[in-house]
């Protein structure tokens, strides 16, 4: 069971407070843009997701604990949360990952 | 006392003698032993028959690891458990222990003819062979393999005890009390930090229970365990468990702990625990798991007697048993010469130890002749005597080609160690090859742990009790007098002049696999060894092959050609050890396995003996049946009496959300697809949830109580879906709008009143709200109070009667609810349940989501496109219901059907077609989705989901049922019930 830091919360809780919700930074069109996109295009914003072997951006829900939604960094294959952070932030460079990583390993 | 126990030795009680029985005959030990150390004290080594060729089997090892001498222990009703390890079970006064896997006796057994058929009995063999014809499958060969292989056989009975689980923290977990467990613990002791010490034998100390001799900072290796246990004790930061097995390993050091609490006590006492499950989160986990040795592979390898050197070492200085009076052994690792100096120190003849290896250090050669111990290098034991106990061996030199037959009563085996890797690799720590000694061995570490001893293949107590203390951050350095552990020759193969077919040499035990079936394997083309795990199950027994895993890999490289890192190791799981289910499920049983939520009002429903039925997780009152009637008799008076005059129903299981804030209007407008921001105050509106995809997921009615506030209702089951759905979109996609969400499900009671009296019982407890149909119109809603107490109360209806539901805070739903049923009396006010509830709105076509829809239906395929704003420049699903699937013709659309003899019910599920007749499989054009009588209409009635539907008004369609009957059915709207909606409106 994980040890998941919530950003909002700012403490590491067990994984039982938390539920998964799927690939971050996925942003829903605008409806201009939602009328202006082909049934092809709007596919792949509504069903085509990364299968990533490594640093995945995901979305967490602390549906038991404070109710807010974050985003995080998690490696698939390790199975290691790298970082948590607010929804607003942008997505992380690959540099930046690098960083974050490089602090944790002190 | 047993024949082979000697006198004053070992660590087992020689003042208490234990008595239990072992098939019904009953046995003396001692406090302290096991069974197995308690039998073979008595010169029994035969404790079961084999899984697939029921072959007579002894005990091969001395704890856990054990993969033969499993037996089941009976105490009282309910308390069997099968398949327990008779070398790792404490014997009590009164104990009941029984064989398994043999019929009628465990000396002579019918089964055993399999092993007379074994040729016929290869890897795969269940595969190849129960093939066909299919229908024998069920009622021919899986009963048949069912009585013929196997373990114990499964309780029948409840299980009465008590299972406890717990949450528990610590600085340092250790996990294993051997010489590297116990030195990390006595360092980390030291410092400022929770330590867990846990083991899961009875008492501390590991392999220096079983290996004695040794000297430890000048004391003999039991004294100095003696002070180290009570130094542990007395250390105010350290917790030791024993008889605790670290089941698995988590992430974030998150490790299971089964601790068995009441196994090994005579007498239970009321309600005290069995087992224990602690979840552990530890800040850093020093696993000291050590190693296990593992048998050598030779014909002949399973005989009762034939056991590993460790095991026998073991059994003469922890619990003062002799395996034998005439013993022999056969290795390939030095170490195994130790046990036998052992057993010879005890008086124990040795009559030959036969090693495979070419040459042999001096010093040992030497320490074994001056015992007059014959040992014969450079042979191997190509067959082995004796029935249901070894009585013989025949020694075979290869290079000679000599053999000699030597009589024994107990073989000792050593094929080398292998270090315990499990929890470790439950933690995705890496492993990598040592070709050196051909183990695999810890390489990195994937959580806050560190392997040490033998688990690290650090062999020998000096070694193991300094890296204990340095992995605790200690920095003793332990003076030890030891026997040097030596080394050995790893053997995939050892020659036989026998030819393979007549031979029959064990690589796992417990499932029956041997060399021949892991090679049958690789010839028939497996070439991964997880496939070749599968295929001969070669490690998939409850031991999980932890003295078999390394052989098999050996075999197969060997096989294949390749090494054993090409060819890889198979994935330790969890458990490392097998676990209770009790232990697993701890308190959650019977009530507490899943709770239930009642209403407030639920009590009274029971008082009045309702029927319940499950909705979601909640509990509501189906029906109230009056005496001598049954479902249909009683729904039928309910709906009657609803629509003549008035019945009253417990909505409290609503789903409800408050929606707040000053862009409330805004949210609700991307939430549903119909408009709100027009909605007066105080008035409702029944709303429409989809999701992105464009299908329906939720519907409710919601009423504004504010400008800035929605009281908004959802489906029972679908009360967090629906809040998750609303607090995703918007905290993350519309995080501008000032919008707040409450679930207050929980804080209201609804009372649903339909019919037309409604009114007339509400109206004299009602203060503050004008109840006349001008200023209190249908799909409106008011504050006031009613009943004394205050209330939101809505004018709206699922039944197409006159209606009102009455929201009031929780608490009070049972008050109110009693005194509208007491003044409604005189109205003949009649409670009814969820199945009037449903027939009441189907009889109005009604949608139920998720039994009128499932996750594939479109408010258009729903009849309910009116619902869908053509206006509104964004909601949620959108987009997607211009999809071209969405908009294309011959969707499935939501009918009505009426059969053609009313008294038909259909049932719901029932595919529908157009010809009966055709040749199955027939074309379906969809199913009954809701089907009841209707007692207003006095015939049945039915809605469906049906291809192209809402083209084929009046159609003659059919519904095809098991046995030949043709129900014959014509498509109608699905309103059945007063189309104008008239009734709503009765003064």
């Amino acid at each position: 069971m994980f040890l998941i830091h919530c950003p909002h919360c700012q403490e590491d809780r067990p994984e039982i407070e938390f539920a998964y919700a799927g690939e971050a930074h996925i942003v829903r069109p605008g409806p201009e843009q939602q009328d202006a996109m082909s049934d092809a295009e709007w596919s792949e914003f509504m069903f085509i997701r990364d299968n990533v072997r490594g640093e995945h951006c995901e979305r967490w829900w602390h549906a038991n604990g404070c109710n807010m939604f974050f985003n995080a960094v998690r490696n698939t294959v390790s199975d290691k949360f790298i970082k948590t952070y607010k929804i607003g932030h942008k997505r992380p460079s690959a540099s930046q990952i690098q960083k974050w990583k490089d602090a944790a390993n002190g | 006392m047993g024949e082979y126990r000697k006198s004053g030795k070992g660590r087992v009680d020689h003042s208490e003698a234990v008595r239990f029985s072992f098939d019904g005959k009953s046995y003396e030990g001692l406090r302290g032993d096991t069974v197995a150390s308690a039998l073979m004290a008595n010169g029994v080594h035969l404790l079961g028959r084999s899984f697939k060729y029921h072959r007579p089997r002894g005990a091969v090892g001395v704890g856990f690891e054990e993969p033969n001498a499993l037996v089941t222990v009976r105490r009282g009703k309910g308390r069997m458990t099968p398949n327990l390890r008779a070398t790792a079970l404490e014997i009590y006064n009164g104990m009941e222990v029984t064989s398994q896997n043999r019929w009628p006796n465990l000396n002579f057994d019918i089964g055993a003819f399999n092993n007379t058929f074994s040729a016929f009995f290869p890897a795969g063999f269940y595969n190849k062979t129960f093939m066909w014809p299919k229908s024998f499958w069920d009622k021919v060969y899986e009963p048949f393999i069912r009585n013929m292989a196997g373990l114990g056989p499964a309780p029948t009975e409840p299980d009465p005890d008590v299972y406890a689980s717990t949450y528990a923290h610590c600085d340092v977990l250790i996990v294993g009390a051997g010489p590297a467990g116990l030195a990390a613990a006595i360092a980390a002791s030291k410092k400022d930090q929770r330590v867990v010490l846990v083991d899961e034998n009875t008492e501390l100390g590991g392999s220096l229970l079983g290996a004695t001799g040794a000297t430890i900072d000048g004391k003999p290796s039991e004294a100095w365990l003696a002070k180290t246990i009570k130094d542990l004790d007395k250390a105010q930061n350290v917790t030791v468990m024993t008889r605790t097995s670290a089941i698995g390993f988590y992430h974030d050091n998150f490790v299971a702990l089964s601790e068995r609490l009441t196994d090994h006590v005579p007498s239970l006492k009321p309600g005290q625990s069995r087992e224990k499950l602690h979840r552990m989160r530890a800040g850093r986990v020093i696993l000291a798991q050590g190693a296990i040795e593992r048998p050598l592979v030779f014909n002949g390898n399973d005989r009762p007697g034939v056991m590993l050197a460790s095991a026998a070492q073991t059994y003469i200085n922890r619990y003062g048993v002799g395996v034998g009076k005439n013993i022999a052994c056969f290795t390939a690792h030095d170490s195994a010469y130790q046990a036998v100096f052992d057993l010879a120190d005890s008086n124990i003849r040795v009559a030959a130890i036969v090693d495979a290896r070419k040459e042999l250090a001096a010093d040992i050669l030497a320490q074994a002749q001056s015992r007059g111990i014959d040992v014969i290098t450079n042979a191997v034991i190509s067959k082995t005597g004796g029935k249901n106990r070894i009585k013989s061996i025949e020694v075979y030199s290869p290079d000679t080609g000599t053999k000699r037959q030597v009589n024994c009563d107990a073989l000792l085996m050593s094929g080398g160690w292998t270090p315990s890797l499990h929890l470790w690799s439950h933690s995705k720590g890496s492993i990598k090859w040592d070709a050196a000694t051909k183990v695999y061995l810890p390489d990195q570490a994937n959580e806050n742990c560190v392997c040490i001893g033998a688990c690290n293949g650090d062999f020998g107590i000096k070694t193991a009790l300094n890296a204990g203390s340095k992995a605790a951050g200690g920095r003793k350095s332990y003076k030890v007098e030891e026997a040097d552990f030596g080394q050995g020759q790893i053997f995939d193969q050892l020659p036989n002049y026998i030819a393979p077919q007549k031979t029959k040499a064990f690589v796992d035990f417990q499932n029956d696999v041997t060399d021949k079936d892991i090679k049958l394997a690789v010839r028939e083309g497996f070439k991964s060894i997880e496939h070749v795990k599968r295929y001969t199950t070669n490690g998939m027994a409850t031991d999980q092959g932890k003295t078999s895993n390394l052989n098999a890999l050996e075999i197969a490289s060997k096989a294949l050609g390749k090494d054993a890192p090409q060819v890889g190791l198979t994935t330790f799981r969890p458990p490392y050890t097998p676990t209770t289910f009790g232990a697993i499920c701890g308190y959650r049983t019977d009530d507490l396995f899943e709770v239930t939520r009642k209403t407030p009002i639920d009590p009274w429903a029971e008082s009045q003996g309702a029927v319940f039925e499950p909705v979601g997780i909640w509990r509501r009152a189906w029906y109230f049946p009056k005496p001598g009637e049954d479902m249909h008799a009683a729904v039928a008076r309910e709906c009657k009496a609803t629509r003549d005059s008035l019945g009253i129903f417990d909505a409290s299981t609503l789903g409800k959300i408050e929606v707040v804030g000053p862009d409330a209007a805004k949210f609700m407008n991307i939430m549903y697809t119909n408009p709100w921001s027009k909605l007066g105050v105080g008035a409702c509106r029944y709303g429409l949830m989809l999701r992105e995809d464009g299908y329906i997921y939720d519907d409710g009615v919601v009423g504004r109580l504010a400008e800035d506030r929605f009281h908004v209702t959802t489906t029972t089951g679908g009360a967090p879906r629906v809040y998750r759905h609303m607090e995703d979109y918007l905290q993350t996609e519309f995080p501008e709008l000032e919008v707040w969400l409450t679930s207050t499900t929980e804080q209201w009671s609804v009372i649903a009143l339909n019919g037309p009296n409604a009114r007339k019982l509400i109206e004299p407890f009602v203060e503050g709200i004008d109840l006349s149909p001008e200023s209190f119109p249908h799909m409106a809603v008011r504050e006031g109070k009613i009943c004394g107490v205050p209330t939101r109360l809505f004018r709206v209806s699922f039944s197409g009667e006159l209606g009102f539901e009455v929201n009031v805070p929780a608490h009070f739903g049972k008050y109110v609810w009693e005194t509208l049923f007491e003044a409604g009396q005189k109205y003949d006010i009649t409670p009814y349940g969820t199945e009037t509830m449903h027939v009441l709105r189907a009889e109005k076509g009604f949608i139920i989501v998720g039994q009128d829809t499932d996750g594939t239906v479109t408010p258009h395929d729903a009849g309910m496109s009116w619902i869908v704003s053509k206006k509104k420049k964004d909601f949620v699903g959108k987009r997607s219901l211009q999809r071209s699937d969405l908009v294309a013709e011959g969707r499935k659309h939501l009918i009505g059907l009426l059969t053609d003899d009313p008294n038909v019910v259909l049932e719901e599920g029932a595919q529908i077609v157009t010809d009966p007749n055709q040749p199955i499989p027939m074309d379906m054009l969809g199913h009954v989705t809701s089907s009841y009588w209707s007692e207003a209409l006095g015939r049945s009635i039915a809605m469906a989901l049906v291809r192209d539907g809402f083209n084929r008004m009046d159609e003659e369609l059919y519904i095809p049922m098991p046995g030949g009957v043709n129900h014959k059915a014509k498509v109608v709207k699905p309103m059945f019930y007063d189309p104008k909606g008239e009734r709503l409106n009765v003064l």
